[in-house]
Order: structure tokens, then sequence, then C-alpha cells
């Protein structure tokens, strides 16, 4: 809400610098006032008739074409869906409820919070990742609308490690689309797995030494501080200053021999042996690894991927109903759909990613199910931590990180 | 003239600044040149050969998403560009040739101001300007809107400094002939200044179709352009169609800026005659 005010101020101030000149602006300026006003009325109103239409909302009810806002090619469809053999989710969702889905994407979860935020973006169903869902749901700007539980039914297939989860503990704001873990990709070459993985690769000025040079970090200061912290045995939700200096100096130490802090490429840099140790995420590995196999050729033969045995950090990608929400029931309709399990088990099909719907396991392929890196054994769930939303001491973190790379 | 005796007695220099020029040609466009390569290659990896290949441009042409971002981008620039061209030309003329009106001062340094302020501010601001101000729903509009807006000053830019260049006695000799304003306008300032309307707009088609980032803010339901659709892409996978497609909007691009330097080389020759 802040950055609103400040951003209508700017506006302000401009229209302002115009109609100095001329008395047409000044009208327009008083007019904007007025109108910001009525906007922020009405969206207050939209929210409880949205309340009251989602609660009317049954099971399999549709309203109307679903705006999808997601992330670009999350979901099988047309010739991708076809490129992995798997089902087109969104033809099928299509046929099944004779409704159409209009997809938009967005490549980043802040520019989708400004328009959102501004209002006048209808999407019915967003995909925020988790810590974007705490900042959403938040009741000073209350951008997202509660879920009707009974009219997804299949909320039944929801893993249990996947409720009550620090962004949204009731579980009220949103529901879990595909997850994964960030950890470390690493050359079996170079590299031996025998005894476990260590962030010591990376912090360990001995254990890294040979890799000197060798080594990308992903370019978060939430990611790449809160591997410094899992390595101190420290929480990555830390707001202990102390700690969190000890990790900038720890990441700072290492800088030396961190060769790029990239979170687009560093499963490309790996394969491409630009790099032997990697921090990054694991469904961008498992992609690369996977492309580079042929027939004659086993990748995960040459390369691997763990969370350190010191803990690691869980993300999860969440469906919510944002209150610009045109036609919730689709929505609905369109969360439950997912939530079936032969559809949610086609969804990690295509993405290679953890998939939150328990029901689901029986439609993945075997080697996506049984790979611990996808799907994490016990004792290495009990090791990871979601990024909780650390308020305003996330600007300590962001000049953490710059001081570490320097 | 000095100038040239001076190289020509130090033909070292002369050696020294062409390697210099074909280092920096070669660091710019040497990696355009492995990205277009690599758009050929029948493997999955980005940095790996494997052969010679159409399939990343074939998967590209048979991806409805990518074709309809594609169609949508184009439609964006053509009407961002023909809508900017105009006005940009007027406000052009505006300030260059009527001296002095209310708010001129102002107008003059309010134009830059889309040129200078970084593009998240100024896709933040059409943002809340659309949809809080006006308010209006986000479309594929609000994103022609955008667009005009930023490319408006652009073309406005071009097209004054083609007008600074202009002999205004042309136009007074043509009034002088009883052209009133309007045919001395038509017959003769805008085919003088043609040569910069057209690389502002050339510009602007440019940009409209390169930008990312306002697209983004102001970006509605189903109005996806190619750009953010490719940027989203490489979040998830690097794969030769990239390679692909950047080629196409490379070629594209480069097509446009040769159109450009056609035009500025047209409108470089034109200024000499008239000096």
């Amino acid at each position: 809400m802040k950055r609103i005010l400040i951003l209508i101020a700017v506006v302000a101030m401009l229209a302002a610098a115009c109609s100095s000149d001329s008395d047409d602006e000044t009208t327009t300026t008083a007019g904007s006032g007025t109108d910001e006003t009525t906007t922020t009325v009405a969206m207050d109103d939209g929210g409880s008739d949205l309340d009251a239409a989602i609660a009317a909302c049954a099971p399999g009810e549709t309203d109307g074409d679903l705006n999808f806002y997601n992330w670009t090619e999350y979901i099988p469809y047309g010739s991708a869906a076809e490129d992995y053999e798997v089902t087109d989710l969104v033809a099928k969702f299509e046929e099944e409820y004779g409704v159409k889905i209009i997809q938009t994407f967005y490549e980043d979860n802040e520019t989708m919070l400004a328009q959102i935020e501004a209002g006048g973006a209808p999407y019915d169903l967003i995909v925020p990742s988790d810590y974007m869902v705490s900042t959403m749901a938040d009741p000073e700007v209350a951008l997202l609308a509660a879920i009707n539980k009974a009219a997804i039914p299949n909320l039944a297939n929801v893993d249990p490690l996947f409720t009550g989860m620090p962004f949204d503990p009731s579980g009220d704001f949103s529901v879990p689309y595909q997850a994964g873990t960030s950890g470390l990709g690493f050359a079996y070459e170079y590299v031996d797995d025998t005894d476990g993985i260590s962030w010591g690769l990376v912090f360990d000025p001995e254990m890294s030494e040979p890799y000197a040079g060798m080594i990308t970090m992903l370019n978060d200061e939430r990611e790449t501080l809160g591997a410094a912290l899992k390595y101190l045995g420290y929480s990555v939700n830390t707001t202990d200053q102390a700690q969190l200096d000890e990790a900038t100096a720890l990441l700072s130490d290492a800088n030396d021999r961190i060769a790029a802090y990239d979170s687009a490429a560093f499963d490309d840099l790996l394969i491409a042996g630009e790099s032997v140790v990697a921090h990054g995420w694991n469904g961008g590995f498992f992609g690369s690894f996977d492309e580079i196999s042929t027939d004659d050729y086993d990748a995960y033969e040459d390369y691997g991927y763990a969370v350190p045995m010191e803990g690691g950090i869980i993300w999860v990608d969440m469906m919510a109903v944002p209150i610009t929400a045109e036609h919730p029931c689709t929505a609905h309709t369109f969360i439950n759909f997912i939530l079936d399990a032969e559809n949610g088990g086609e969804l990690t099909n295509y993405t290679y990613y953890m998939s939150p719907n328990l029901a689901a396991h029986e439609y993945i392929y075997p080697e996506i199910l049984e790979d611990p890196a996808i799907f994490p054994d016990e004792e290495t769930m009990g090791n990871l931590e979601f990024i909780a939303d650390v308020g305003d001491f996330s600007l300590n973190y962001a000049d953490a990180f710059a001081q570490a790379k320097g | 003239m000095s100038v040239q005796q001076g190289t020509a007695h130090r033909p070292w220099v002369d050696r020294l600044l062409t390697l210099n020029g074909w280092f920096v040609f070669g660091f710019l466009y040497l990696p355009i040149l492995i990205l277009v390569i690599y758009s050929f290659s029948d493997s999955r990896n980005v940095g790996d050969w494997g052969g010679f290949t159409l399939k990343w441009y074939d998967r590209m042409f048979n991806n409805p998403e990518m074709m309809n971002a594609l169609g949508n981008s184009i439609k964006v620039a053509i009407v961002a560009t023909l809508i900017s061209t105009i006005l940009g030309t007027m406000a052009g003329i505006a300030l260059d040739r009527y001296r002095k009106w209310l708010g001129k001062q102002t107008f003059d340094v309010i134009l830059y101001l889309p040129v200078i302020i970084p593009e998240v501010t100024m896709g933040a601001m059409l943002l809340i300007w659309f949809t809080q101000v006006l308010p209006i729903n986000l479309s594929i509009w609000t994103i022609i809107l955008g667009h005009i807006a930023f490319c408006t000053s652009f073309v406005a830019i071009v097209v004054r400094a083609r007008l600074a260049n202009l002999d205004g006695s042309l136009e007074e000799a043509a009034m002088d002939l009883y052209a009133n304003r309007w045919t001395t306008f038509r017959r003769v300032t805008l085919p003088l200044i043609m040569p910069g309307v057209l690389g502002g707009a050339l510009l602007a088609l440019t940009l409209s179709l390169d930008d990312v980032i306002i697209t983004e803010f102001v970006q509605g339901p189903g109005a996806n352009l190619l750009p953010v659709y490719v940027f989203g892409l490489i979040r998830r996978q690097v794969t030769p169609e990239i390679n692909a497609v950047s080629t196409l909007m490379l070629a594209i691009s480069m097509a446009l800026v040769f159109i450009s330097l056609g035009f500025q080389a047209k409108s470089g020759m034109g200024r000499n005659k008239e000096e």
C-alpha cells in the first residue's frame, strides 16, 4: 500500500507540474484524486461481493472463462505437452467444463504483485510463490480472497506436509501447486558424494579449494545467505543481526572462489563444464540433465543434485484467487481440477517438480517419484525450511548480500 | 584536411585503429553469431553442437502461445509506432517552430522524461495511471498506450534534431509564393523532415518490439508479448528454441536498423546538399 501511495504522489506531482501551465490539467489532477477514492471504495465493495460469490460456489461450478495468470510454461499445453507426452491440461479443462482458459504469463512475483495491487487486472487465478502469499494475504493489503474449501473437495488429496505452512498457516488463502528444493548440483568427476554433500563445498576454505573459480551461487539474497546460514546451523529466516553478519562474513570469504551469482543459467553452466559445483533449484538441474541425456547417454551418471546435509530451502508455488477475480467459481473448479490425482500426476510429469498432491503419486513416473532429489526422504524433509516473510528485516538481507558480493 | 594528412604520415595508427575497430566489432557481434549458429544445433543443450537441424524453428512456429505472442507484439508495435510517430512529429514541430507558447518550457523538459527515467519507474507509473487514476482495465490497449507514451518522446527528439538543421528560408520562400501554411507544411516542411520522421518511426518500432519491463507492468489478460514470453522461458529452461526466437527477433530488429541507417544516410546527404 505504501508503494502505491508513493507512486500516486509521483504521478500527482507530475500532473501538478503540467497543471501550472494550463487550467485543463488542474481539472485532471483534481479528478484523479476523486477517481482514486472511488476506485478504492469500489474495490472494497468488490471484495465483499467476491466473498459472497465465492461462498456460493459449488464444486464443479463455472461462472465464465478463466483468466489464469501463471509463470511461463508451468502447465502442459499445446506443443509442449506433446513434446513431453503428457496430457494437455488446458485443453482437457476446457473440454470438460466448456469454458476457455485465457493464459497470461509473468516471470516475476513482484511485477505480478504490483499489477494485482493496482487493481484493474481481472485475473481469476494466480500462482504466487510461498513468501509472496504472506505478502499478499497480509490483512493490511488483503489482495487475496479467502478460498471456499467446500468447493474444492480434492483438497483432501493435499499432502499433510503442505498444510499449515508459515506463509499461510490456516490455508485459507492458497492451495499448493508445485514444490521443490534448492541445493547443490555437481559433477561426479570432481565431487565425491559418498559421504554426502555439504555446504562446505562452497563455504569451507579447505574443502572448496579444489573448486575455486568453478562454483556458482544463486543471485538471490535469501537463498544464498540462507545457504550460509544453514551451513552455520542457523535458521534461514533468522532476524538476529549477529547471525546474519556471521553468514555475510562467510559468504564474503567464499566470494573469491565463486565464479558467478547466477539464477538463470546455473544448470547450463554446470553441464557445459563451466562450473562443477552449482547452487540452484532442483527443477532447473533435472530439466537440463534430461535434455542432454540420450538413448546412449545418461547424464545422471555424470551429474548429481542434492540438498546438503546441513539442510536447505524448500519452496512451493501456490494457487490463489486475487480480489480482482471476476470468475471465482471457475477458479475454484480449476484448483480442484489440478488437485485431481491424475491431473496432478501429469502436471509433475511435465514440470519435474515435487507434487504436493499425495493422491497424484500413483500417476507420477516412478523415476520422478523415486528420485530423492525431487521427492526428498523424511530426514531431508525435516531439514528443509520455507523462506518466511521477515518484514522490514528483508532490507538487512539485501544489504548483507550486496556487501558480501563486494 | 589537416587530420587526413596527419594520419597519412602515421600508417601504424591507422592500422591500430582498424584493428581496434575489428576487436570492438567482434566483441559486439561474435556472441550474436554464436547464438544464431546454435539455433540450428540438433542438441537440447544450448552449449553443444549436435549437427544441423531446423527443428527449433519448427517447434517455435508450432508453439501456439509463442506465435500468439509474436502476433500481439507485431500488432502492438505497428499501432504504437503509427500513433507515436504522428504525436512525436507534432510535438517536435510545436517545440521547434513556435517560439513561445504557454507551458512550452515545462513540456520541453517533460518530453525527455520517458527517455531518462528508469523503465521500472515508468512501468509502475503507467500501471497506477491506468488502474487507479483513469481507471481502466489492463488489456492489450494499455500496452499500446504505454508503448506510445515512451515512443513519442523518442520520435519527437529525432524529429526536432532534423528540424534544427532545416533552413527556414525554404519555408519562407514557399509562403512568398502564396502557399498557405498547410500547403507549406505538406509540400515543403514534411518532405524535408521525412528522413527524421521515418527514422523516429523505426526507432519507435524497434523499441516497442523489444520492450519487456513496461509491458510486464501494463499487460492484461491474454495479452502476452513475445519479449516477456521469452524472458519467462529463460527462467525455466534455456533451449535452442530460445536461440531460434532470438534469431527471429534479431532478424527483424536488424532489418529495421538497416532501413533506419538508410534513412539516416539519406538525411545526412540531404543536409550536406543544403549546406
